[in-house]
């Protein structure tokens, strides 16, 4: 002890500093290094698929096809769709926070499998560089769900590739939830009960069933689909006696469960938050923990609802669209569950508590009008319009990566061990909010209206939403830009962070920040839930 | 290698913990291939349901012998398998790494024949997208692109399993050199055990692709 005593007057021992070689990073078996790893390659990922959505909303500015032609604009959707899904919100929550939070939170001192872990980056890596390679090379026309016979036929560029990227990246997103799910069940501390784990752990949890469960399944069709592309096997030619059906609903048995793969993680993610900065227990903490679980079930029996127009028989489309509208029960309850923990707490109006109220507000317009498109009838006229465009983003960017934001600024403290300026953050959470609903609300208003999605030229009418959606778009990325500056400017030269900055109650706060290598000195030993919040004290205190 | 003498892993607490984790994720793991190779097994449902006789037409071009021998040989290996497991639990040694052998023996067997009959197809022209002409004058009604389907599936299907058997035998040659260096004890012979569940899988997939696509023209009454 006493030879050490000079090197902790300098400076505690952290996960950061034990190394600093650029080997220690890239070989780390620590999945706190490996959550950072993660979050890096994320975040160039997010400003290529965000380049691309600029130049889409600057091309759509005017109806007239005037910035690119139509074959580029086809590769500017595409790619953009193609890196946002699979290579920027699949991995963002889960791969980054949740690789960093998930044994820090269940009192572990790393998850089941370390080196799996980190070979899962590395699939990661690969896979997205192939990826983009491809659309670097020329790019791809597909749209990012490769419908056949075009995907496999007709299609330019280079398909065969992004497959083979998007196959080995589904290899690192099974690893991943494989590794999340077994250390969930195996590695939690001594009294880490169920129904003791933090809310986040029951989002990840369900999150990783998802990923296990579905993306297999994504995997063995794209395959399939690189096959037919390569040798014109005929498994989806119609040509051939193949059934272009087929790809579709294989396809969305994995891709609808992978919006839950993207929300889930939000959701939990926000059931933190809202508990921590109201200084109370969440209302129901069972019900959302298994309304997680509920969401990931019925999410595996809802794809039909993608396929209403694509010749399913008017019964099954009639099944899978009442299955459709039972998603929005458990999802449902998770709102009126926030609200009410909101509901006489002592509410906080931090970075992370403004996006976790943005997230519920924009998450109930992007659930609701959901159920507008599960419903069958106007699904027909909602189908491929601006409607769908509308309602998926408010899932996506408004939901998913609102919960982003919110638990990157909520645990930045702990991952980082400093603190960013909450003035500037605090702004550029209302930014992003204010930018992202003159983004996208113009855009149900032009769905309705009947302008469909994938073109670049458009009929004069449908301009002046257009403009405010674009106009929309500038102050997004402006509200995008301004935390990339705020957190590399905290790196350097914010304060340096307490363990517990927030007052919160979660495990992962009552240690050090940044943690040891090693998350826990000893194994801690649980004794109470999660959030054991004083409820009557404070309010005393204040009063 | 580190893990002779050390096989508990620092993040662990204790040897149990560890070998549940490695099992609770091997049989995850298996699941997930379950959910892989299901997505051919839908394909291979929605086309038989739709082309029934082109199937049939298709089926008879298999060669039974081939796939009854082949049959036998990887429930031979499952239960040499089996026995390789049993004799790391009680602590036998050598008989590890007999046993383990027998199998790569048997899958070496396995494979050697799907060679062959893969060879037989591509003389046949029985391959899809690279040369495909098959002898089907007995069935006028089918239609020739309606049997590629179902070869498309045959080599989609078999050649994923044979994927899977060529994993199989690179992981049980290291575990051959591993057992034959004494590393798994009655203690410790994890890996033999994940291994043995994984090689028992890839067999079971065997089990069901022989009658799908082997034995479907005697279903129709040939």
């Amino acid at each position: 002890m006493e030879t050490v005593a000079t090197a902790v007057e300098r400076e505690p021992r952290t996960y950061l500093n034990v190394d600093h070689t650029l080997k220690s990073w890239l070989l780390t078996e620590d999945h706190k290094r490996i959550g950072i790893l993660y979050l890096i390659v994320i975040t160039i990922f997010f400003a290529i698929g965000g380049l691309f959505a600029a130049l889409i909303r600057i091309e759509l500015t005017t109806p007239a096809g005037d910035l690119v032609e139509s074959s580029v604009y086809n590769r500017l959707f595409t790619g953009h769709g193609i890196i946002m899904v699979f290579f920027f919100l699949i991995p963002s929550i889960p791969a980054s926070l949740g690789n960093f939070l998930i044994p820090l939170m269940i009192g572990a001192k790393d998850v089941a499998f370390p080196k799996l872990n980190l070979l899962s980056w590395y699939l990661y890596v690969i896979g997205g560089s192939m990826a983009l390679t491809a659309i670097i090379y020329g790019g791809i026309d597909t749209g990012w769900t490769f419908y056949v016979p075009f995907s496999t036929g007709y299609a330019s560029g280079m398909v065969m590739l992004t497959l083979v990227g998007i196959f080995i990246n589904g290899f690192s997103s099974i690893l991943t939830g494989l590794n999340f799910m077994v250390t969930i069940h195996r590695m939690r501390a001594p009294g880490m009960t169920w129904f003791r784990l933090p809310l986040f752990i029951w989002s990840l949890y369900s999150t990783s069933l998802i990923q296990v469960l579905a993306t297999p399944v994504v995997a063995v069709t794209l395959l399939l689909a690189a096959l037919e592309r390569g040798l014109h096997i005929g498994i989806f030619d119609p040509a051939l006696g193949g059934d272009p059906v087929l790809f579709q609903h294989l396809f969305w048995f994995y891709s609808h469960p992978a919006v839950y793969i993207m929300i889930l993680p939000a959701m939990g993610v926000t059931s933190e938050i809202i508990s921590t900065f109201s200084k109370k227990e969440p209302f129901g903490y069972s019900f959302i923990a298994l309304s997680s679980l509920a969401i990931a079930v019925f999410g595996f029996i809802v794809w039909g609802h993608h396929l209403f127009v694509s010749s399913q028989s008017v019964y099954a489309g009639m099944v899978f669209s009442i299955l459709s509208y039972l998603v929005a029960i458990p999802s449902a309850i998770k709102v009126f569950n926030w609200v009410s923990t909101m509901y006489k707490g002592s509410v906080e109006l931090t970075t992370p508590m403004l996006y976790g109220i943005g997230f519920i507000g924009l998450f109930t317009i992007g659930g609701l009008t959901g159920l507008f498109l599960a419903s069958m009838g106007m699904d027909v006229h909602l189908t491929d319009t601006y409607f769908v465009i509308a309602h998926f983003h408010y899932i996506m960017v408004g939901g998913a990566i609102m919960g982003f934001m919110g638990g990157l600024h909520f645990w930045w403290p702990k991952i980082t061990g400093k603190l960013y300026s909450e003035t500037w953050a605090r702004l550029s959470a209302i930014i992003i909010f204010l930018g992202f609903n003159l983004t996208f609300f113009p855009q149900f208003i032009l769905g309705y209206m009947g302008m469909p999605r994938r073109y670049h030229v458009y009929a004069p009418e449908f301009q002046v939403f257009n403009v405010l959606s674009s106009a929309g778009a500038s102050v997004l990325g402006l509200g995008y830009a301004l935390p990339l500056v705020y957190f590399l400017w905290s790196i350097f030269f914010g304060k340096k962070a307490p363990a517990n900055p927030w007052g919160a109650t979660g495990l992962e706060w009552q240690i050090q920040s940044p943690p040891l290598p090693e998350n826990f000195e000893i194994t801690p030993v649980i004794t109470e839930a999660p959030y054991h919040y004083a409820p009557s004290e404070e309010v005393v205190h204040v009063g | 290698m580190a893990s002779h003498s050390v096989t508990l892993r620092h993040h662990f607490e204790n040897a149990e913990q560890q070998k549940d984790a490695s099992t609770i994720g091997m049989w995850m793991f298996l699941v997930t291939e379950i959910m892989f190779f299901g997505g051919l097994f839908m394909a291979y449902i929605a086309y038989r349901g739709a082309y029934p006789e082109a199937f049939a037409a298709g089926s008879e071009k298999l060669n039974i012998v081939y796939g009854t021998i082949n049959t036998l040989v990887l429930i031979c290996s499952s239960l040499t398998m089996a026995m390789a497991v049993h004799s790391a639990a009680v602590g036998k040694k050598k008989m590890i790494v007999l046993f383990l052998i027998l199998t790569l023996i048997l899958g070496g067997v396995f494979l050697g024949i799907k060679a062959v009959e893969y060879h037989d197809k591509y003389v046949g022209h029985e391959i899809p997208g690279v040369n495909f002409h098959p002898e089907i004058d007995g069935h006028p009604n089918v239609a020739v692109q309606n049997v590629s389907l179902y070869f498309a599936l045959y080599f989609g299907m078999t050649g994923l399993h044979a994927m899977h058997m060529i994993v199989g035998v690179g992981m049980i040659s290291f575990l051959i050199f591993k057992a034959s260096r004494g590393a798994y004890t009655a203690e410790w012979h994890t890996p033999v055990e994940l291994f043995g569940l994984y090689w028992h899988f890839v067999d079971i997939v065997w089990i069901f692709l022989f009658p799908l696509l082997y034995l479907i023209d005697l279903h129709q009454g040939r």
